[in-house]
């Protein structure tokens, strides 16, 4: 068995292989990032929605709330599956990358909402009255107050989702992306045996969300180390009335 | 006329009645101070005057124009002539000192920042923060933030200023920087409605002292009325209790 998979592995680490495994590594990347930086981007869509006060808003404020309760209660997989058949619908010959991030993009969105609106709830309710108190604008208060007292607490879950979700892209090989799972299930297809591939992969997969996670994690204590930007210390509660 | 006149105000949170037909007038340079036990409902009056909690009942004028606090048009234009001071200062925590007083004069009103700035440093000197233009709300003393944040009001040009407490969340030691700043303010001619529970302060600043209870007003007078000859029953206790601490 062990002579075997020495024979093999001169046969495996060609220039070829591994510049189609590079690839594959980089298609994985590429659809993980797009995917999760416009998710984070329509959270906050999201997120604004469901915050928009008043009753005639309650039909937006619905549709915001389900769209999360919904794609966070739908494994990855059957969202990727539904895009997929939905999308072919209409094109027959779409990019299956494009599915792929569509796919990624849906549910980051659903998940990121969630901790943007953590963040967003973490800011004293009194910075908000202070703002409120002198004309500022919902999107105003937003921009200036809300957003950079609460990025502290949104960043390191945002980007820790978005390293753990490196991984769980592997399961759009089922749709047939090139992307590095995907590869090594043809690898293992072409004969190579399915230890030297897959750990090979497994190698890769560690390779590329150990730095960024190492990078979320400092990125986390440069925030909270940050004396003036960090968001604001609970205060007691303010007398009543 | 008045300047700011207050009548049949009335507000609730849920089942509770915080405020129940409360009247009151203000003038032109006019200092009035609304006392009262805890939870008699004066932080109320200012939070409802602003726009922050809404009333269910009464009218308010400003000028003479009335302001529809059902309607986001009116209550913005209650803001442009009125600020608040907070008790727990709200400086936004993300900005410096010298941000935090220009955010609203230049972004929500749009005027010209270098004039802004110019006004800024004249305040912020007047209030005795010259040196602290840079520093951030969480490097500075509790008395220097209520400065900044009154600072940070009176940039905003208001014909009104409301203080609710402004001294209730401050060390002792602090708290008569914050008071040698509104005495100024007051002797300047700047209309204010000032919630305090500093008796002493009051009894020196305010032309006119408005005692609460259960939201309501139980009297209203000249300071030496209201401190040395109240004439309610509810009036003399509160004004016994103070007065023996």
């Amino acid at each position: 068995m062990l002579g075997r998979l020495a024979g093999e592995i001169p046969r495996f680490f060609t220039l070829q292989k591994l510049a189609l495994l590079l690839e594959a590594m980089g298609t994985t990347l590429a659809m993980t990032i797009i995917g999760c930086v416009f998710g984070f981007l329509l959270a906050f869509t999201i997120v604004f929605l469901r915050q928009t006060p008043g009753r005639l808003a309650l039909p937006i404020r619905l549709v915001a709330i389900l769209y999360v309760e919904i794609f966070r209660r739908i494994p990855f997989l059957v969202v990727t599956y539904l895009v997929l058949f939905f999308i072919q619908i209409f094109v027959s010959d779409a990019s299956l990358f494009a599915i792929a991030v569509i796919a990624i993009c849906i549910y980051s969105t659903a998940y990121t909402a969630e901790i943007i609106r953590g963040g967003f709830e973490s800011v004293a309710r009194q910075q908000i009255e202070a703002a409120a108190a002198m004309n500022f604008s919902r999107w105003q208060t937003l921009m200036s107050v809300i957003i950079p007292q609460s990025w502290p607490v949104i960043l390191p879950p945002a980007v820790a989702f978005a390293v753990g979700f490196i991984k769980d892209t592997a399961l759009v090989s089922q749709v047939g992306v090139f992307e590095l799972t995907f590869r090594g299930k043809e690898l293992n297809n072409e004969g190579f045996s399915g230890i030297l591939v897959f750990g090979t992969i497994a190698l890769l997969y560690f390779a590329m969300s150990y730095p960024l996670s190492r990078w979320g994690r400092w990125l986390e204590q440069r925030l909270a180390s940050s004396p003036s930007k960090r968001p604001q210390q609970r205060l007691r509660p303010a007398h009543g009335p | 006329m008045h300047h700011l006149q207050v009548k049949d105000l009335s507000s609730a949170y849920g089942p509770l009645t915080v405020l129940r037909s409360v009247s009151l007038t203000l003038s032109k340079g006019e200092v009035v101070a609304l006392i009262g036990p805890s939870g008699s409902g004066k932080s109320t009056i200012l939070r409802v005057l602003m726009g922050l909690t809404p009333p269910t009942g009464g009218e308010v004028w400003v000028d003479g124009a009335a302001i529809d606090y059902r309607s986001a048009a009116s209550i913005r234009a209650a803001r442009e002539r009125m600020a608040i001071v907070f008790q727990q200062y709200n400086l936004f925590q993300n900005m410096d000192v010298m941000r935090n007083v220009t955010i609203a004069p230049v972004k929500i009103q749009g005027r010209p920042r270098q004039e802004v700035e110019a006004e800024a440093v004249r305040l912020l000197a007047k209030v005795g923060l010259a040196d602290k233009h840079h520093s951030y709300p969480d490097e500075l003393s509790g008395g220097q933030q209520q400065r900044v944040a009154i600072a940070r009001a009176l940039a905003l040009r208001p014909e009104i200023l409301l203080l609710d407490e402004v001294t209730s969340a401050l060390d002792p030691e602090l708290v008569n920087e914050v008071l040698d700043t509104i005495r100024a303010l007051a002797a300047e001619g700047m209309t204010m409605l000032i919630v305090s529970h500093e008796m002493g302060f009051v009894r020196e600043v305010a032309s006119k002292v408005v005692m609460m209870d259960k939201g309501q007003v139980v009297e209203e007078g000249s300071p030496r009325e209201i401190f040395d000859s109240p004439t309610s029953e509810r009036a003399r206790e509160f004004v016994g209790k103070i007065l023996r601490h």
